[in-house]
């Protein structure tokens, strides 16, 4: 098995930095704005994300977690069911903007699932999604990314390791595994 | 990545406490949606559930198609009351013809015990035992433990004392395999002539008196007298019966504790529960229910995502 590191501790602390700054470009005092980390890695992200913003604007920002499992399109068609996690948005999200966070964007398929999950809430004004990394040509839905960590080159026999110290790690890096 | 280990859901005695657990978690995240505005999840759009009923049932027939309209489950309803059974059609061959409909998973209710054992060595569908007589109610002892665990925290070291119709009742005993798996100590209280005579062998504590069976638990799970299953006398009289084993809040105000008081219903308002105990702050019954959708849901996403 091979291991490349994709982004390391200091370059990952300057990309999310920059993400954020992004999003205060875009979304001015947040008043408007929550954000909404996907299950399972994504929440880590989207903690990261929203403590670097309520420092930036100091301001509470809306922060939930979104399990997209039971509107996957893959129940029945794999050997065993997907474990489902956690939901917690306690605030509307009617005629707001969200900003979804996961970690790594692969086929499209979990944020296909999310979007229709996120109607149960209600019908916010405009989503947009925010990856740490973006995996080009892989996708299997036209869907794609409004803010991205890093977009890299990979094959989809290869595998992205996030590995964050909130997950109990050493330092937060991202690796590109090849699986032989 | 999670699955049961058991095909069907026969009764609590062949599951593991892993299963248990495993239906605990996802009832728990079904119970997140089913309080959401919109309360349906896409999971089961294409599964057919056929809700096969010989024998009557209100709160879990309810509760079985209220969880997979929930999970967008296409379902059928039959009992047996207005069909072919009352013309001499086999237990099998009525679920065989109902199969042969394109029908994946069949939720049962009947009178014999082991119907739907027999029924799982027959036929390929995933198949939930609705309750099978005197035997066993799987899902109401799941949705029971699951109440306990959500009240009290953990059902491990908890006392949980099954007051009234032992003998005759399922939930009864899915209760007994449910809290025993799970790490609870158990009791069953009733007059002697309700109790099953080897109902120690299960490892459960027997008490007589229900004073002091209350003083000793931390959950009162009470039961309903079952007197259509009763073909001789137990007791001389339902107001005996309620003078010596009824609960009231005068009695549950005397311990010098609080417990929770569950009830799987139907109540016998005045018999084995008072109406101030049933609705005091001690009682979870209409939590039982709610989460009965929820645990119904979590047993149907498991066996049919497994299949």
């Amino acid at each position: 098995m091979q291991k490349k590191l994709i982004l390391d501790t200091d370059l990952l602390d300057i990309t999310i930095s920059r993400l954020c700054q992004e999003l205060v470009e875009n979304h001015g005092d947040f008043s408007e704005t929550v954000i909404i980390g996907m299950q399972s890695r994504g929440i880590l992200v989207a903690d990261i994300i929203h403590k670097k913003l309520e420092k930036l604007t100091k301001k509470d920002i809306p922060l939930g977690y979104l399990d997209a499992t039971f509107h996957r399109d893959d129940f029945r068609r794999r050997e065993i069911p997907a474990k489902a996690s956690e939901t917690k948005i306690e605030f509307a999200i009617e005629g707001k903007h969200v900003v979804l966070v996961d970690d790594v964007l692969f086929t499209g398929r979990t944020i296909r699932a999310a979007l229709d999950t996120m109607i149960a809430f209600g019908r916010p004004k405009k989503v947009e999604l925010l990856v740490l990394i973006d995996r080009k040509y892989t996708r299997e839905l036209p869907i794609a990314a409004d803010y991205v960590g890093k977009s890299v080159n990979t094959l989809t026999s290869q595998r992205v390791l996030v590995e964050l110290e909130a997950q109990g790690h050493k330092q937060n890096k991202i690796w590109l595994i090849n699986k032989d | 990545m999670s699955k049961l280990s058991q095909k069907h859901l026969l009764g609590i005695k062949n599951i593991t406490r892993e299963d248990i657990e495993l239906i605990f978690e996802t009832a728990e995240n079904f119970k997140e949606v089913i309080n959401r505005p919109v309360k349906k999840v896409p999971s089961l759009r294409d599964v057919t559930i056929a809700n096969v009923f010989f024998e009557n049932s209100t709160r879990t027939r309810l509760s079985f198609e209220l969880a997979q309209k929930r999970l967008s489950a296409d379902t059928i309803n039959f009992s047996a009351s207005n069909s072919s059974v009352k013309k001499g059609e086999t237990l099998l061959d009525t679920v065989n013809n109902i199969l042969a409909m394109k029908v994946d998973m069949i939720v049962m209710r009947h009178a014999s015990p082991g119907a739907p054992h027999y029924l799982a060595k027959h036929i390929k569908a995933n198949i939930v035992n609705a309750g099978d007589g005197t035997h066993e109610h799987p899902t109401q002892a799941l949705l029971d433990a699951f109440s306990i665990r959500e009240k009290l925290g953990s059902v491990a070291g908890k006392k949980i004392a099954i007051i009234g119709d032992i003998l005759h009742s399922r939930v009864a005993l899915s209760n007994i395999f449910a809290l025993q798996k799970l790490g609870a100590k158990v009791m069953v209280c009733g007059p002697p002539t309700l109790l099953p005579k080897f109902i120690g062998q299960l490892g459960v504590e027997v008490e007589l008196d229900v004073r002091k069976a209350l003083q000793w638990c931390d959950v009162a799970n009470v039961l309903r007298i079952q007197l259509e299953r009763q073909q001789i006398k137990y007791f001389p009289s339902l107001r005996e019966y309620s003078l010596y084993y009824g609960i009231n809040k005068k009695l549950l105000d005397s311990l010098k504790k609080q417990i929770v008081i569950m009830h799987p219903g139907p109540i016998n308002r005045g018999v084995e529960l008072s109406s101030d105990a049933a609705d005091s702050q001690h009682s979870i019954i209409l939590d039982q229910v709610e989460n009965g959708v929820a645990v119904r849901m979590a047993v149907l996403y498991l066996l049919a995502g497994a299949a």
